[in-house]
């Protein structure tokens, strides 16, 4: 492609505008380019390694600073915590499971988002992904490390925390594997570590090209840090077979594990007595509730990231909505489960758990209830209208109420089925107190610590994926070329359009722009 | 067998020693490695910013065998899983264990008479364990596969072949192919369209043939931290 500025593009195809067939009707969401504003292969390695090279901007500091100042208030409040024990949490009889086990449930259901947009998108081909998937990675690791917070220092003395691996010990004693719990340790363990994996292999590549860059640029020990990471990758064909190969097979592995992280998680509560608790719904409520919260957070993070650095081209509107349709689908199947759970309670014509359900809706948490149903089932709606799917404001709102509405989910799920138990001598209004609320904003100093840093020193997009997607990335693109099959139909209009733009002025053919002389008709 | 075995390890050091050669594009690159299969040879590497689609079946490589170590993995991590929790909680008591050991030995409790081991509970721990151990291998293999973490490489002395993960697009013909000549293969690189021709071993890269008359060394785009026109970078 000719070089051309992304704001140039803005005016041209497609832009942030509707995108067009060459004869003037708009293309469908299936078919709009995924890529915006004619870009280069270069220019997409410019656009991402960039902000991986230049000086430290003041703006990252002072984000950087507010991040750690939380994680400051994360230490504080896990050194009181870990000196007194966890009554300091507002825990007492018959709630023994607060805020603790709201946030941890619901950062582990954030953390659902990247390995699903990476995996379970990756085997149903929605190439859309690629401009998305990297930053979601990192989002479901830091929220996996947030959500083990949790549970590590609800244990009370966490210097023992060891006992729930199977490790031999002087009591020659071992985990019980019966136990929800301990199925829990192993899930989201052995989540993270896969996420861990699937991100690193992902990254490979892209630590190769800004490796290559630092090479150039002659910053030694940065290529030095880099080659460490980059393991000597080439982009050899010999290795993309493996590599690719890998890949398919992480997604493979990848997606029956997302949703058995969070059919895990929902056993901790649907396998005990509890009304309100015991339900077979729960493993695939709580994986719709985790898919819903998980995108609604990447929306928030790349609504902000896209802008800050100038990524639209490549995290385009027709992403936003296909994240927003998401949103809609993933909501509105929460929300059914809201209301089935209730029409369940009412059928089972069991007294305890039809008490259980009325006192949510109508009982001392009444408001937490119908915070999570508005911002969970009702706000969602809005989306079935197009141009609001389109609207960024609207999707930022919609993103962050929806978090609000998974983050009371998890509480009236947690909180109201136990403040009511089966002695209503014991029954109590359970408040959390302010350590419960240093924890839970130390929790996000550690995500956005790590999510800066991440933004800092890693490319944010996945770079040799989005290349792949280009129209010019396919070797039937150069007419004829590649192995003799007719030029795809959906490649025509990117390469008149590459022909108009070679024919113009300055962007005559020999800047090596990916066309070569012999194609270009025009110039 | 000594001697073999050197041999392989040489084989594979001096494997990227041997003519580098630019085309322009993807479908350039898929066309001259087609051209060069037909003259014969068959020790060829493309280096590409992204995998290209149908490069496989140009080069004539078969499906990796990634996904059969993987099974293997799989199998493994399921039978760990289920014989961790079965001997955790079920296993045998011997006799003959030395009581040093006896924490490795099984700790069975009883509670209501319930079964020491069952699948039903069992089977969430096997299915996770199944998981991680096919990601390692898959992981594992795919480095193993590719000879990675390769820190050193010839082609790192091609000051152009930084490009190869940027937005170039590399043949590369080795030296120890039956049919590689360096004049003829050169010519050959040329005839199919190569955009530029170097000649790489541990010593170095140097340009071949009419580029190192001509003095056209492809210059690098783009190396240092300059701000793109379409960033501002504010943070």
């Amino acid at each position: 492609m000719a070089t051309v500025t992304s704001k140039s593009a803005y005016d041209r195809l497609g832009g942030d505008g509707a995108p067009a067939y060459p004869d003037g009707t708009p293309m469908t969401l299936e078919d709009a380019p995924l890529v915006r504003g004619n870009l280069s292969f270069h220019d997409v390695t410019e656009m991402v390694a960039y902000h991986t090279e230049k000086k430290t901007p003041f703006g990252w500091y002072l984000a950087f600073g507010a991040a750690l100042t939380a994680l400051g208030i994360l230490g504080l409040s896990v050194a009181y915590l870990v000196w007194n024990g966890p009554g300091v949490w507002g825990l007492t009889n018959p709630v023994f499971w607060g805020w603790a086990i709201v946030n941890f449930v619901w950062w582990v259901g954030i953390g659902h988002a990247g390995t699903l947009i990476s995996a379970v998108l990756f085997l149903f081909r929605q190439r859309w992904r690629t401009s998305i998937n990297r930053a979601a990675e990192a989002m479901t690791l830091f929220a996996v490390a947030c959500a083990l917070l949790f549970p590590t220092f609800h244990v009370g003395r966490v210097w023992v925390i060891y006992y729930t691996l199977p490790l031999p010990n002087q009591m020659a004693m071992w985990p019980q594997f019966k136990s929800p719990l301990l199925w829990d340790v192993f899930a989201v363990s052995i989540y993270g570590t896969v996420s861990l994996l699937f991100w690193y292999v992902g990254l490979i590549p892209d630590l190769a090209t800004i490796r290559d860059r630092a090479v150039r640029a002659g910053r030694t020990l940065r290529a030095k840090i880099l080659g460490f990471f980059a393991l000597g990758w080439t982009g050899s064909n010999r290795h993309w077979r493996h590599y690719e190969r890998a890949y398919l097979i992480l997604a493979g592995l990848a997606t029956p594990l997302v949703l058995s992280v969070h059919s895990v998680v929902s056993f901790d509560f649907a396998v005990s007595l509890i009304p309100g608790w015991h339900t077979t719904i729960f493993p695939p409520y709580f994986v719709a509730g985790a898919i819903f919260s998980g995108f609604a957070m990447v929306q928030t993070l790349l609504l902000v990231a896209r802008k800050v650095y100038n990524l639209e081209n490549l995290i385009t509107l027709d992403h936003i909505e296909k994240m927003n349709i998401i949103i809609l689908v993933t909501g509105t199947v929460v929300g059914f489960a809201y209301i089935t759970e209730f029409f369940i309670a009412w059928y089972s014509g069991v007294e305890y758990e039809q008490y259980a359900f009325m006192n949510r809706a109508t009982g001392p948490y009444w408001w937490a209830y119908w915070i999570m149903m508005s911002c969970n089932l009702i706000f969602p709606q809005l989306f079935w209208k197009k141009s609001w799917r389109r609207t960024i404001w609207l999707s930022m709102a919609i993103s962050i109420t929806t978090n609000i509405g998974m983050w009371f989910e998890r509480f009236v799920i947690t909180v109201t089925s136990l403040h009511r138990d089966f002695l209503p001598s014991s029954w109590d209004y359970y408040s959390a107190t302010v350590w419960d609320l240093g924890m839970y904003i130390g929790s996000f100093g550690l995500f956005f610590t790590l999510f800066l840093l991440f933004l800092r020193f890693v490319p944010m997009v996945a770079i040799a994926e989005v290349k792949g997607v280009m129209p010019q990335a396919d070797p039937h693109f150069y007419h004829g070329h590649g192995d003799g099959h007719a030029l795809p139909h959906e490649l025509a209009a990117y390469q008149h359009d590459a022909n108009v733009q070679a024919a113009g002025p300055a962007a005559s053919d020999a800047d090596a722009d990916g066309i070569p002389d012999a194609d270009d008709s025009n110039a | 067998m000594l001697s073999k075995i050197r041999q392989t390890v040489e084989d594979r050091g001096n494997q990227h020693v041997g003519l580098l050669a630019e085309f322009s594009d993807p479908g350039a690159l898929v066309e001259a490695v087609e051209g060069l299969r037909e003259k014969g040879y068959t020790r060829l590497d493309t280096f590409t910013p992204f995998p290209i689609h149908g490069m496989d079946r140009a080069m004539g490589l078969p499906v990796s065998k990634l996904g059969f170590m993987v099974f293997g993995g799989a199998v493994l991590g399921g039978i760990l899983g289920a014989f961790l929790q079965w001997w955790t909680s079920a296993g045998p008591q011997f006799n003959w264990w030395p009581s040093e050991l006896n924490q490795f030995l099984g700790y069975p409790i009883n509670i209501s008479n319930k079964p020491l081991f069952a699948w039903e509970s069992s089977i969430p721990i096997i299915f996770e364990l199944t998981i991680l151990f096919s990601a390692l291998t898959a992981v594992g293999g795919m480095l193993a596969l590719n000879g990675l973490p390769k820190p050193y490489n010839p082609l790192f002395h091609s000051d152009r072949f930084g490009r190869a993960t940027d937005d170039a697009f590399f043949v590369h013909v080795s030296s120890r192919d039956a049919a590689f000549d360096r004049a003829t293969t050169a010519a050959d690189l040329r005839g199919l369209g190569a955009t530029g021709i170097e000649y790489v071993d541990h010593d170095g890269a140097s340009l071949v043939g009419d580029d190192a008359e001509a003095g056209t060394a492809v210059v690098p785009a783009g190396g240092a931290a300059v701000a793109p026109h379409h960033t501002t970078g504010d943070l």
